[in-house]
């Protein structure tokens, strides 16, 4: 008789403990469970369930998993990588299997078996698993079982980025703030979660054949398993979802045990990983927040100084002044008597939908205040801005910079920074002289905010304020690092694997999101840079161990006011106090208040913007989505203010030549990266060569999808990424030729250094001939080449060209390069020109202008996301670095100023730095190594002059809401 | 403070402590003999920690890269430390130029010391390309072939130690032996002359002290090390990457520092093969180039006339390697050296490969990852990981990829 044999499986991932129990080849225990940062406990937990079937009987056992890994080095149990413990299960039970694709919870992974075995795992940057579903669906506020039905029954899907998780959120969140159905939302979270997991993983190999879906977000949610087939196109058969798709790594590791062979019993193991837990090490913590109760009472005492009186609303009658404060995942409401005490307050996650939560309050108020309370005055604020504004008809809309101002100038008056972080963003500003001096608001992708600890609160089973003060007493808060909220995840998922209690993680998450905002967002190193009377507010500092690990951090303290949470309601309450009477939604027309949303998209140009119409009892409409006020159904005014980015649009896509009869042929130019900059030239040669030349269309969100497959990278730059679908277009439209050459230096203009170009724009077309498979079919040029020294570029592209191309003679170049270069330096005279036109149209007018600076790729409508238009709209002449550049001296930088187009933006900067009337926004990719050096330089040039310093930080998003806020916060400040 | 450029003048050399950011442990050490010869006052850091990364992240903008956070963390950690008068201090910082960012290390180091208020602390920038000058810092021909030889010295000890750790009978001798080597090499390069027949007869004991350590014939996975410059060294960057390879039972091949150096010369030549720039120079690099080449060469051939050791791949065969793949105009960063060293790896018989770079590295883009693909189809036996490094990234996920990498491996 055979010898029974069994073997035990355990998967630690970075939320759930799945265990697998064998007796030879039949599985007699199974179990799927949510670890909630307590690994061991959980185990042990599992084992003891398992001692019927265990007990007194030796067993083979094998760990896998991420946070398996730590627990099988301290127990000294064996441990398999789980991907290649998936591969071996996979190999078993489904021989005929061609991929699989498995997400985990933080890992994402695909394997191929055709041709070769290939197992890849995401990189450090890519959010999109199961933790980011448990996200999307805490900002959905709805469990994943019900965010997974309402999918089933979209009806569109949404863009939303799908690199990295935080992105996505900036995407989801003002969907669900202009009210998109949450049954759309939901399925267009899923198809991120695929896009990403096709794009960033597959990497342009194919996934075809018999496919197999594996991990616990694949088993349980049915809408993510319907977009991966769809987008896929896989048919019933070759889709396959097994009942085991949990437990797949567990089982392998079931399997890798036997293979170890490394007998135990369970009295023996449950031994092990229990005194593995004092063997745990505890270096690299950080000091406790208190060091007692004490220490904590005392601060309880002095922060309890910082309140607002409040006023019965049931006993109070005259006049009453509303604050809304609608933010991007929160609503909040202050109802201030004539002598600003508070009447009612509310503060409450939008759940998604603000306008519902609004309209509800609104009644609840109506209702209190009887016929004793009048209100006079009505202010909203935040992101819902426009749209409560125009749901119910509130008097004022504010900034939001603004509105928080005014509040702690209430708590505080000689307040000179200000500090917020609210769910989604922080926002700082520093005070002088009475008005807003600098604003800063973190970055797309910094976003360790409120938002973060709440859904990490509830993924581990806690409330937020049972989770806070968990932290308080901490005795070794983790180390989690500042990076952005994916990193933080796998920061926790290393803690545990130390040995960190919840405790410890609690503290250490509001140490890291404290350290975000004074490293990253505020870049400040010392308390004096911020100021001297300092005051803290927004709902994450309701946190008291947010609070104190920000007084720790800088070492002094600070105010936060009791209705920290409220302030940006609190202070558009007191903006209304100006007001005699409003224009407030009465009590009988809100009980017939209906509002209905309506998705469509735009057909006004070419941009194809999502809108969602949102239609009001009232018969008001609100638009949002729009990149324009083509999308709002508005007339475009004659008179439009200039903008350079559109000039130089249509400047490069109308170089167009005449077809030739005779042509050598057909060569094609991607309009993206350095094309941008030397089209003109490049155009001019070809054409002059006798060539017809076809340029790549101006960029969609489309070009994007086209490429997107054969990306290598995730974490280079939106302008590189887009690259992919130019040169799949040309491909497509069956040119001869694609030429992009390799540049390694740009044009000199003599005004710095040197005159690269950065590494991705000279060397970008390495990476594309090198994992572009439609380019193996067609002739991609791209020689080395200087630009600036005319003799060697005719020999070398000769040399090149020759070859490639009968009857071309060295003559005929170099004539084409001359050619060339007048049609480039023409091209940069009518950019300044124009630059030098708008100037004088916004002078004559008295408007203000803007210096919209970038890079020339910036100008693209896709990667500059139509923020130009959005600051034409806004009342700016709009112009471009390079056609000012000009109109200033050369600036001296701090850092080595080498690059070519950061020669431009530094002199740009320097003409803003010296005219009253000019402001600059920069405009930065995301994944810019570059701009890293440059945003400081930009920064310190012109707040030595004492401007404003806007950064725009861009990539796939298309937030406008949030570039439109932020845009609105510097004209407010200017107004001052 | 306000930043400002500080030379390191006649006087300073006097009685200035000179600090040296650790990268390499040996090479370092080495070359900090060889400037304390010509009297100066060197020191390397060879402080470790999460301290060093917090005080980087407080002083530089937190998306720079990581070597740049590393540097200047150590930097100011070392000036805060209390151990050295910050009026008698200057440090130095290597640095190639081009195109890529990591040629404003300077600069940011610059303004990091102005944000902690040390903006009189010099710094000098040690490059070929002469960016700028430090009356008191100069280099003479005979301090150049010293560090040339520290750098040869090094990359051989780097070379034999690896190939025999894994196997050694007792347990740390051939990291004990390449210490002691690395402490008598440079006692002798202290004392004044030093004859090339020397260094070769050196370079034969050394072979020779290392193959009779006593190993055990056993088979280990062969796992190669590529990367950014500064993270594939240096084990403050990448988390003891070495250490951990060894530990799950790997032999590691890391590519010498000398044909970085070599790639360096060799950009200069080809800037004007392919730019038509450089034309004044073009001769005296090409003179370097053979120059250091056959020093090269000696090395391979000592090695491989007195052990059975692997010998370093000749630099003139790693370079033939790229043909197809990548462009030799690709010069900034490591450019296509990385793409080449993967090549080299798996030309040896080292088809497991950790591409090292720090997180958002602009030209490993193109040439680290960029690359992957392509090399994988003309090598389909070929094993390559891509694991970024940064502040915020952890070590457990890039030890679960490492792993995966060596579960599948090969070879």
């Amino acid at each position: 008789m055979q010898e029974i044999i069994y073997s035990l499986g355990i998967d630690i991932g970075s939320t759930t403990v799945k265990t697998v129990l064998r007796e030879n080849d039949k599985v007699i225990y199974e179990k799927y469970e949510r670890h909630m940062a307590e690994v061991r406990k959980k185990s042990l937990e599992m084992l003891e369930e398992m001692r019927p079937l265990l007990g007194g009987k030796q067993f083979c056992v094998a760990l896998s998993g991420s946070a398996g890994l730590g627990l099988a080095e301290a127990c000294g149990i064996p441990f398999v990588q789980e991907v290649f413990a998936t591969g071996e299960v996979v190999k078993t039970l489904e021989p005929e299997t061609s991929a699989v694709i498995e997400l985990g919870g933080e890992d994402a992974k695909i394997l191929f078996f055709e041709g070769g075995t290939d197992e890849r795992m995401n990189g450090s940057c890519a959010g999109g698993t199961g933790a980011f579903i448990d996200q999307m669906a805490t900002l959905l506020d709805m469990s994943v079982d019900e965010m997974d039905a309402l999918s089933l029954n979209h009806s569109k899907i949404y863009p939303i980025a799908s690199r990295c998780g935080v992105f996505a959120k900036t995407d989801v969140q003002p969907l669900l703030n202009q009210g998109a159905k949450k049954e759309d939302v939901a399925a267009s979270i899923y198809q991120a979660v695929v896009n990403q997991t096709i794009a960033g993983l597959a990497q342009g190999r194919k996934i075809r054949g018999k496919v197999l879906f594996l991990g616990g977000p694949l088993y349980y949610c049915q809408g993510l398993r319907q977009r991966f087939k769809e987008t896929l196109g896989l048919s019933n058969e070759n889709a396959v979802f097994p009942e085991y798709a949990r437990f797949a790594v567990a089982l392998g590791a079931s399997y890798y045990a036997v293979k170890a062979a490394k007998f135990t019993d369970i009295d023996t193991l449950s031994e092990k990983i229990v005194s593995s837990i004092s063997a745990s090490v505890n270096t690299g913590r950080l000091s406790p927040l208190f060091e007692g109760r004490e220490e904590y009472a005392e601060f309880r005492a002095r922060h309890a100084g910082a309140s607002v009186s409040e006023k019965d609303i049931s006993t109070y009658s005259g006049k009453a002044y509303l604050g809304i404060d609608c933010g991007s995942t929160t609503t909040k409401i202050v109802l201030l008597s004539a002598d600003k005490e508070i009447l009612y307050s509310y503060y409450s996650s939008n759940r998604g939908n603000p306008v519902e939560i609004v309209k509800e309050q609104l009644r609840h108020i109506y209702g209190l205040c009887g016929d004793r309370i009048k209100i006079c005055g009505s202010a909203v604020t935040g992101y819902g801005e426009e749209l409560i504004q125009n749901a119910f008809g509130v008097d004022l809309g504010l900034v939001e910079t603004i509105a928080h101002y005014t509040a702690a100038k209430h708590f505080l008056p000689e307040v000179d920074f200000i500090l917020d972080i609210g769910g989604q963003d922080i926002k700082c500003f520093h005070i002088k002289n009475g008005a807003i001096d600098s604003i800063m608001l973190n970055e797309a992708c910094s976003s360790g905010c409120g938002s973060f600890i709440e859904t990490f609160a509830r993924s581990m089973g806690y409330s937020i304020d049972e989770f806070a003060k968990k932290g308080l007493f901490s005795p070794a808060p983790v180390n989690l690092g500042s990076r952005c909220t994916v990193f933080m995840n796998s920061s926790v998922k290393q803690s545990q694997r130390d040995g960190a209690t919840v405790e410890d993680i609690s503290a250490g998450l509001s140490v890291s999101v404290v350290k975000n905002a004074i490293y990253k967002v505020i870049r400040a190193t010392t308390p004096d840079e911020l100021g001297k009377h300092i005051v803290v507010q927004g709902g994450t500092f309701y946190n008291d161990a947010v609070l104190r690990a920000f007084e720790q951090e800088l070492g002094i303290n600070v105010i936060r006011p009791s209705i920290a949470g409220l302030m940006g309601a609190y202070g558009a309450a007191l903006r209304s106090m100006k007001l005699e009477s409003s224009t407030i939604i009465s009590p009988k027309e809100l009980d017939s208040f209906v509002h209905t949303s309506k998705s469509t998209t735009c057909r006004g140009c070419t941009n194809n913007c999502h809108l969602t119409v949102n239609t009001f009892s009232s018969g008001k409409k609100f638009i949002s989505g729009n990149q324009c006020e083509k999308g709002l159904g508005l007339k475009v005014s004659d008179e439009q203010a200039p903008n350079l980015h559109k000039f130089k649009r249509d400047y490069l896509t109308a170089l167009s030549s005449e077809p030739k009869k005779d042509a050598k042929g057909t060569i094609g130019l991607p309009l993206a990266l350095g094309m941008y900059e030397l089209l003109p030239l490049w155009h001019g040669i070809f054409d002059s060569l006798g060539f017809n030349v076809k340029v790549s269309k101006m960029s969609t969100k489309r070009t994007y999808e086209k490429g997107q497959f054969s990306i290598p990278s995730d974490t280079a730059c939106y302008p590189a990424k887009i690259m992919h679908g130019h040169v799949e277009e040309l491909v497509e439209d069956g040119v001869d030729a694609i030429f992009y050459p390799c540049l390694t230096y740009n044009v000199d203009e003599g005004d710095s250094d040197n005159h690269y170009n950065c590494p991705v724009v000279a060397y970008y077309s390495e990476l594309l001939g090198g994992n572009m498979e439609s380019l193996s079919n067609t002739n991609f040029l791209y020689p080395y080449l200087n630009i600036n020294n005319r003799r060697e570029l005719a020999k070398e592209l000769y040399s090149y060209l020759a070859p490639h191309f009968n009857k071309i003679s060295i003559k005929e170049i170099k004539k084409a390069i001359s050619k060339g270069f007048e049609a480039y330096e023409k091209y940069m005279k009518a950019v300044k020109a124009a630059g030098e036109r708008a100037i004088a149209w916004a002078r004559e007018r008295g408007a203000r202008i803007m210096i919209l600076a970038g890079r020339p790729y910036h100008v693209d409508s896709e990667i500059g996301h139509g923020i130009d238009k959005l600051a034409a709209s806004l009342g700016f002449a709009v112009v471009s670095e390079d056609s000012v550049c000009h109109l200033a001296e050369h600036q001296d930088v701090k850092v080595l100023n080498q690059w070519t187009y950061h020669a431009r933006l530094y002199r740009a900067a320097r003409f803003a730095a010296e005219n009253k009337d000019v402001e600059l926004v920069q405009l930065v990719s995301f994944g810019c190594g570059v701009d890293a050096i440059t945003t400081d330089e930009v920064r310190s040039i012109l707040e030595e002059k004492g401007k404003f310093y806007t950064q725009i930080k861009i990539d796939e998003i298309t937030n406008l809401g949030a570039v439109k806020i932020r845009l609105r916060s510097l004209i407010g400040a200017l107004e001052q | 403070m306000e930043q400002k450029y500080i030379p390191f003048t006649e006087e300073m050399k006097k009685d200035y402590t000179i600090l040296i950011p650790n990268m390499l442990p040996m090479h370092f050490t080495l070359i900090s003999k060889v400037f304390n010869n010509y009297g100066f006052n060197t020191e390397l850091l060879l402080t470790q920690g999460q301290r060093i990364k917090d005080t980087g992240l407080r002083y530089c903008h937190n998306d720079t890269c990581y070597p740049a956070i590393l540097v200047i963390g150590q930097f100011i950690d070392a000036l805060q430390s209390g151990k050295y008068d910050t009026d008698k201090v200057a440090l130095i910082m290597f640095q190639t130029g081009g195109g890529c960012r990591a040629s404003n290390y300077i600069n940011l180091i610059r303004k990091a010391l102005a944000k902690a208020g040390y903006a009189h602390v010099p710094v000098i920038s040690f490059s070929f390309s002469g960016l700028e000058q430090h009356p008191g810092f100069k280099l003479t021909l005979p301090m150049l072939y010293r560090m040339m030889y520290a750098v040869l010295y090094a990359d051989l000890l780097m070379l034999l130690r690896n190939q025999c750790t894994p196997y050694e009978m007792k347990k740390g001798e051939a990291q004990r032996l390449s210490e002691e080597w690395t402490d008598r090499l440079a006692n002798e390069m202290t004392s004044g002359k030093m004859s090339y027949k020397k260094v070769k007869e050196n370079y034969a004991k050394i072979v020779e002290s290392f193959r009779n350590i006593p190993r055990a014939e056993i088979k280990k996975v062969k796992v190669g090390v590529v990367g950014e410059i500064f993270v594939k060294y240096s084990p403050l960057a990448n988390n003891n990457l070495e250490e951990f390879l060894v530990n799950e039972g790997a032999e590691v091949t890391v590519p010498g520092l000398v044909d970085f150096c070599l790639y360096c010369i060799y950009n200069s030549l080809m800037d004007y093969k392919i730019y038509g720039l450089n034309k004044k120079t073009y001769h005296a690099y090409k003179i370097v180039y053979k120059f250091v080449l056959s020093k090269q060469r000696d090395i391979i051939d000592i090695v491989k006339a007195n052990s059975d050791f692997e010998p370093p791949t000749p630099f003139t065969h790693t370079v033939s390697l790229v043909q197809g793949y990548i462009g030799i105009g690709t010069k900034m960063g490591e450019g296509w050296l990385l793409t080449a060293e993967m090549l080299e790896l798996a030309d040896k018989g080292i088809p497991n490969i950790v591409c090292t770079q720090p997180f958002g590295c602009l030209p490993n883009h193109i040439c680290g990852k960029g690359m992957m693909k392509p090399i994988k189809e003309k090598n389909p036996n070929i094993n390559i990981v891509a694991i970024d490094y940064d502040a915020g990234a952890t070590a457990v996920n890039q030890e679960n990829r490492i792993k995966l990498m060596l579960a599948n491996s090969k070879g």
